[in-house]
């Protein structure tokens, strides 16, 4: 038995899932000043009359970090930053409490020029000084060799709570976002920890022992332990728990699109053959760019409340803002669902407001009422899908690196589009005409979120790299190094690989029959040649626990939908 | 989701003015071919860009507003047809797919900035391809294609542009581009390059300056080897950009080699990374293209972050390689004067070049040109005789008979984009008349109408 529960926006959904599929689900309204409370009042609802003890698993998925970033909560954190030659890193400043000190360390991560201990004690007595309690500590090239990260931590380490290192937060080069990501991951901490150590308690109090999951941006979960390190990937796990909650209707072997519309926006994934796919260095959004692992997806201001305009030029706008819920539930501007109920396909809500709220378009439009309201749903419907075929092409335009990529790079073509949300049946239909795209609606969409947080597995990404000139072999995000010889091949790198994944894995609270769908994300040799005689190779891979649903619940949730 | 424009909005705020910002859109095609080598310990092979793409990673310049990255294109038959006679096919000359996407690297780049997605771009990609010749045969000096060439080449027939000038700083003469433009007026090629008398291919001296109808249009400036970030400098400030002044060209290439760089192990010069981005940022080339440069953990790194925040007109001023130390790369008094020399001749002949053309002969003569292409890469010995028909009205059509050992005894007949109508009769009787019994293959490429037609 599994329990998930996704806070959104407005509403807080919980699942109940068995081996025999949807055995209880609720839904309590979000209160946004108060997450634990809306929480907390999920699970008791959802726990009566429940035996707490046959519960085997807990997902939990918030928008509490998300928020905090959103309403500027977060707590201020102190910034060391070692750069060496490069772009001047007072150009990725997070803050004001934010230092760029000397060192510096080459990309084959040999040190250039030392830390200098004065310095790095005189910032750390400015940010005593100042108030600041949490610390991050990020250095160029330290995924390479992060002994200047882990000397300035030693420098400082009991003048602060808590202090966080660049290099433990991902494998990828990419020093601006590296910056970012642990300057946001010292800033949620506090709020994480003690949120999560409340609901803990809490839980425990009404007979849940299991141990939390907690959802990721990337689709996976990792346990309340694990999150401790790395609170920051709980940001933007609500999107990821929809698009995993697509996973079980979509189809085997087959490219797909997962299209999520909300309220105001519409959310875009794409899935191949059932896996989700990812950002390729970690969650990016307008300016904000980071290194947290997360699924690829994207936005467009639209959605079923949506305010309709008509421009200057007689032109139907949608959106991008929401100024209420549709004229038919009450709201002051006509919306995209009000079409919906003037076509006659949504029952819900008063008919006369949505058709005096389409009206008004039409008028505009020069349009008899019903044929504006098809015109607003098609314009729609348009919108979304321009949007994603330029996603997709985004997607087959990303730059490859090897000629084998280039003249054999997989191409992303969807046969199939997974609606989900409110609206999403109501589109299903039309979206298939118009575009001749098998389209499905998602069943149980209004809960699909919380399915998808409490069906999703661990997942997690080791990146290793051997340098058989230095004669080391390290993975520096898992604090692992060890000595290598000159033979050292790819069978001991990918075999490393897959220990280090393990354990990661496991540690993160991952069920040992999961374990089995690693993928090597990357792989690269090169021999080093100074002079015309080789001097060594250097081997890189990267491999992960890929997102995806847990053993044993999916062909349920298919048989059950079709009996609905 | 709010998340979007909050997120955004806080970046702004927290960031200030300090927020990194190209000045204009740069388009950077990154192709390291990271699967392919000329074999396993030559300097053209598959870690060459590896430390470059790990320092450009980690700089995260993907991720600067304005650098937009493009995927390469890859460059189809007809493309190389236009700045080749490939022999005795396409296929075979670039029988392994990274030449095509190398000069389609150069393609891609030229497509953004001409389409004005982006004001400029740099295409790092590789094999390089200065080296190769309008007739090719094979590999010479690492290179198979002219990437640049075949850029400029399909640049012209597709969008039109008339001037161009290509500026080659690689270290090595740029012997195939010369060759290829050596008898166009309206395609300026400069290469600066350390003393043939030093340095392979051996070519590219003061006095090389083009074909009967082209004097002047092929500047060759050799740098004694020792020469300093000051003394390239000097060269761009009194020579390259006067030059260009006068020429008024609607597109500027850079041909950017990067074995000039005073830790390269193939070279003998001392120029730095700064230097590299003063120089771009003196050039402002719209298009800058990668050649050699085989220093590739300790220069090309430093190298090729400078230009490319260069050419984005982002602060360079922290690009320094660890072991830059400005005071043992001086130059010499003697190579400074050495430079200054060569830079006053140069001015000189350009000066001239109106006359020199002139002297070159009357209209409608036919000048006939002996010389002898040698195939490092793969070994092989070209023997040609060019014939070209003088006209002041366009460059002049022109035969060459090559015959290589090993290998095949052609004929390539050009007709140039603006040939006049009496040049264009002079190609077509220089096709038909060719004797079919002499070359196993009779190439025509009339770029006038975009047309290669192959005779056996
Ligand atoms: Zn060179
Ligand atoms: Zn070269
Ligand atoms: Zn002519």
């Amino acid at each position: 038995m599994i329990l998930g529960l996704d806070v959104g926006g407005t509403h807080t959904d919980v699942v109940f899932l068995s081996r025999k599929g949807v055995q209880k689900h609720v839904k309590v309204p979000t209160q946004p000043d108060n997450l634990f409370k809306s929480v907390l009042s999920g699970f008791t609802l959802i726990l009566e009359n429940v035996d707490p003890g046959r519960i085997e698993r807990v997902v939990i998925s918030t928008t509490l970090t998300t928020n905090a970033i959103v309403q500027q909560t977060v707590t201020p954190v102190g910034m060391i930053v070692s750069a060496g030659p490069g772009i001047d890193p007072q150009s990725f400043r997070t803050g004001d409490h934010y230092y760029a000190v000397g060192g510096s360390i080459n990309h084959r991560g040999r040190e250039i020029e030392p830390i200098n201990e004065m310095e790095i004690k005189a910032v750390g007595e400015t940010l005593k000084k100042a108030g600041i309690e949490y610390v991050g500590v990020v250095s160029k090239f330290c995924v390479r060799n992060p002994s200047h990260e882990i000397l300035i931590k030693r420098i400082l380490n009991k003048q602060f709570k808590q202090i966080f290192l660049g290099h433990h937060v991902s494998g990828n080069l990419n020093f601006p976002r590296r910056i970012a990501t642990t300057h946001m991951n010292a800033a949620v901490y506090p709020l994480h920890k003690d949120f999560f150590q409340a609901v803990e308690q809490s839980l425990e109090e009404m007979g849940l022992t299991v141990p939390i999951q907690i959802l990721k941006a990337d689709g996976g979960t990792m346990t309340l332990g694990a999150s401790m390190a790395f609170p920051a990937q709980t940001v933007l796990s609500g999107p990821a728990a929809s698009i995993m909650g697509a996973i079980p209707y979509a189809p085997e072997g087959q490219d797909a699109v997962v299209l999520d519309i909300g309220g105001t926006t519409t959310d875009i994934a794409f899935l191949v053959d059932k896996t989700p796919l990812l950002e390729p260095v970690g969650i990016q959004r307008g300016g904000y760019r980071s290194l947290i692992r997360s699924l690829r997806t994207d936005s467009k201001g639209i959605g079923g409340d949506s305010a309709l305009r008509v421009n200057e030029k007689s032109e139907l706008m949608v959106g991008p803002d929401r100024i209420g819920p549709a004229m038919a539930f009450g709201g002051p501007v006509p919306t995209p669902t009000d079409a919906l109920v003037v076509l006659g396909l949504m029952e819900a809500g008063d008919q006369d407001r949505a058709r005096q709220g389409i009206k008004s378009i039409a008028d505009q439009l020069g349009m008899e009422e019903k044929q504006a309201a098809e015109h607003i749903f098609k314009i729609c419907c348009n919108i979304i899908l321009k949007k994603t075929f330029e996603m997709i092409d985004t997607l087959n335009a990303k730059p490859v690196y090897t000629v084998h990529d280039f003249l054999e790079g997989y191409k992303f073509s969807p046969d199939t589009i997974l609606l989900m949300g409110g609206p999403a049946r109501f589109f299903a239909e039309k979206i298939q005409d118009m575009y001749q795209l098998e389209t499905i609606a998602v069943p149980y969409a209004s809960v699909a979120n919380a399915i998808g947080a409490a069906l999703a597995r661990t997942t997690c990404e080791v990146t290793v790299n051997a340098d058989t000139e230095q004669g080391v072999v390290t993975a520096h995000e898992e604090d692992f190094a060890e000595p290598v010889s000159k033979s050292f091949s790819r069978e001991d790198l990918e075999e490393t690989a897959y220990s280090l994944l393990k354990d990661k894995a496991e540690n993160a609270g991952a069920d040992p029959d999961n374990l089995n769908e690693v993928e090597v994300v990357e792989f690269q040799e090169f021999n080093i040649v100074r002079n015309f005689s080789p001097r060594g190779k250097i081997l890189r891979t990267k491999i992960q626990l890929k997102p995806g649903l847990i053993h044993g619940y999916e062909s349920m949730l298919n048989q059950q939908a079709q009996g609905n | 989701m709010g998340m979007n424009q909050c997120l955004t909005s806080r970046r702004k705020e927290i960031k200030g003015d300090t927020m990194l910002n190209a000045s204009h859109k740069t388009g950077l095609v990154f192709f390291p071919a990271f699967d392919w080598a000329i074999d396993s310990t030559h300097p053209e092979r598959e870690e060459r860009l590896l430390y470059t793409q790990d320092q450009v990673s980690e700089e995260g310049v993907f991720d600067i507003p304005g650098i937009i990255e493009y995927k390469p294109e890859i460059v189809t038959p007809k493309d190389l047809q236009r700045a080749h006679f490939c022999v005795p096919d396409e296929h075979t000359v670039t029988t392994e797919s990274h030449h095509l996407i190398s000069a389609g690297g150069a393609k891609a780049i030229a497509n953004a900035v001409m389409l004005k997605e982006v004001k400029n771009g740099f295409a790092l990609v590789r094999p390089p391809g200065h080296h190769a010749m309008r007739v090719t045969h094979g590999g010479r000096g690492f290179c198979h294609i002219n990437v640049e060439a075949v850029m400029v080449e399909y640049i012209r027939s597709q969008f039109g542009v008339k001037r161009i000038a290509i500026i080659d700083t690689d270290c090595h003469h740029g012997d195939g581009t010369n060759d290829i433009f050596w008898h166009d007026p309206d395609v300026l090629f400069i290469s600066l390059h350390q003393d043939g008398r030093t340095l392979y291919p051996g070519t590219g001296f003061p006095g090389e300056l083009g074909g009967p109808n082209a004097k002047g249009s092929n500047l060759n400036i050799p740098l004694p080897p020792g020469t300093s970030t000051k003394g390239y400098l000097y060269v761009i400030e009194n020579c390259v950009l006067p030059v260009l002044e006068a020429f008024k060209p609607d597109l500027v290439v850079n041909s950017a080699g990067q074995d000039n760089h005073y830790t390269d192990p193939l070279t003998n010069m001392n120029f730095s990374a700064q230097g590299y981005a003063r120089l771009t940022a003196m050039l402002k080339p719209d298009i800058a293209v990668l050649e050699g440069g085989y220093a590739i953990e300790g220069a090309l790194p430093y190298v090729n972050l400078g230009i490319i925040l260069a050419m984005a007109g982002i602060d360079y001023s922290g690009v320094v390689e660890p072991d830059y130390n400005p005071e043992k790369l001086k130059q010499s008094v003697s190579v400074t004067d050495k430079i200054k020399k060569v830079c006053d001749q140069i001015m000189t002949y350009w000066g001239q070049r109106y006359e020199m053309r002139e002297a070159a002969g009357e209209p409608g003569q036919i000048i006939i040109r002996h010389r002898e292409v040698f195939y490092d890469t793969d070994n092989i010995f070209d023997r040609q005789k060019e014939k070209i028909r003088v006209c002041r009205d366009c460059g002049g059509s022109f035969e060459v008979d090559s015959k290589a050992v090993p290998g095949h005894h052609v004929l390539g007949v050009h007709i140039p984009i603006n040939a006049c109508k009496a040049c264009r009769e002079q190609g077509y009787e220089f096709y038909e008349q060719a004797d079919k019994t002499r070359y196993q293959r009779i190439y025509l490429q009339d770029r006038t109408t975009d047309l290669y037609e192959i005779k056996q």
